[in-house]
């Protein structure tokens, strides 16, 4: 996964939950494709659960129940 | 948006006074207190109308009421009434619950964990698996009270706070009103849900129609959004929302898929699953948290918002679920 932005990109993980990415314009992922952040602040999946991938979609709540 | 119809003693003395400006009921009605009655304000039709009307006029307003009524000492004093009650009696509901929360964890974490203790039946499961086209058009219906008026009770708290809680706040808000794409703000994608199975998506179109759960729902956000002094609460009650939208918006996603309705229906959902991923986390952490950091005096009331949210939303369930599928067990029965 990769990150990229115009200016600097911030990553702050929550505990057992996503990392909220500040500042990024692009993610790629780990198959070399991109995807477009549309939204100020994004959530990417850290369970790879996903059914959205690469962005968190709840479903580590179900894995994982707190 | 026109007032709405009455529902008993409580909106139709509300709605005189806004019809008429309270200056001509002076001589009879219009400085003595509104006569709450000993029952319950939150699940009242009638009382939960009466302040639905009252918090309206911070919004949009009646085409058939003046626009200075909004800060009219009179109107004030009518919603002071009806709020004084109502905030009490959705603290004594919480109390219980607050108790048995951990008092050391972080805010975050805590406000994350409460959605675990809600019981009663599930609105969206229902809508997921058995729901006919008729129940989701009254489901869209009951929301639209809220969802047409999405975030913006939260927008009354942006001038209220400072430094990091702020800047989250406007973060989540900016989203929510379509991140600089008038197409992509969820009211107006609420809206075209609602026109794809042929609802009117004119603000205020169903308010004569919807339970007094909806109504109450609308009202804790508004009560919370409109006083400085429960901004704790708005935050906290806005932290619960988020956390316990994204899974219940897929299974309603995946109801509409499953009866064929156009995707412009289940697009709002689809979007609240990836939009309320993140902004559970900005709610909790970044708001609530930081909120909290600063004056940690917020706390309890944070809590308090934050398990309001969860007690209507459980009150709202039981409302919806006995209405859609009247043979179902109750929460009670399931509880036992």
């Amino acid at each position: 996964m990769r990150l990229s932005g115009p200016d600097d990109v911030s990553v702050r993980s929550c505990p057992g939950g996503p990392d909220l990415v500040r500042g990024a314009t692009l993610v790629v992922d780990d198959d070399g494709v991109q995807h477009e952040v549309t939204r100020p602040v994004v959530a990417i999946c850290r369970c790879d659960r996903s059914s959205r991938m690469p962005w968190c979609d709840s479903t580590h709540k179900a894995v994982r129940p707190r | 948006m026109l007032l709405p119809r009455e529902r008993g003693p409580l909106s139709r003395r509300v709605l005189q006074t806004l019809r008429t400006g309270p200056g001509s009921s002076r001589s009879t009605t219009a400085f003595t207190e509104l006569a709450l009655g000993p029952d319950s304000v939150v699940t009242d039709e009638d009382a939960q109308l009466a302040l639905w009307t009252l918090y309206e006029l911070h919004y949009r307003g009646f085409d058939d009421a003046a626009e200075d009524l909004e800060w009219d000492p009179t109107v004030l004093r009518l919603r002071r009434t009806l709020e004084r009650r109502f905030e009490r009696e959705l603290r004594e509901a919480v109390a219980l619950r607050l108790r048995s929360l951990p008092g050391e964890a972080p805010v975050g974490e805590t406000l994350l964990a409460l959605p675990a203790t809600s019981t009663g039946p599930s609105p969206a499961a229902y809508l997921h698996r058995h729901a006919s086209r008729e129940v989701v058009v009254d489901f869209l219906r009951e929301r639209s009270l809220q969802q047409l008026k999405e975030s913006d009770p939260q927008a009354f708290v942006l001038p209220r706070l400072t430094g990091r809680s702020k800047v989250a706040l406007a973060e989540l808000l900016y989203d929510e009103f379509g991140g600089g794409r008038p197409e992509r703000l969820h009211q107006r994608l609420f809206a075209e849900a609602m026109v794809s199975v042929g609802l009117d998506p004119t603000y205020g179109t169903y308010v004569d129609e919807v339970g007094a759960l909806s109504l109450a729902s609308a009202n804790a956000m508004s009560m919370f959004g409109l006083h400085r002094r429960l901004r704790g609460a708005a935050m906290g009650h806005l932290a619960v929302f988020e956390a316990t939208s994204s899974v219940p918006s897929r299974k309603i996603a995946g109801g509409m898929d499953r009866l064929g309705l156009p995707p412009a229906a289940a697009a709002y959902f689809h979007e609240h699953v990836e939009a309320d991923s993140v902004h559970e986390h900005l709610a909790a952490h970044d708001i609530c948290g930081a909120m909290v950091a600063e004056e940690p005096g917020l706390r309890e009331d944070v809590l308090v918002g934050a398990a309001v949210c969860l007690h209507l939303d459980e009150l709202s369930a039981l409302e919806l679920t006995e209405r859609w599928n009247p043979t179902a067990p109750t929460a009670q029965e399931v509880a036992s």
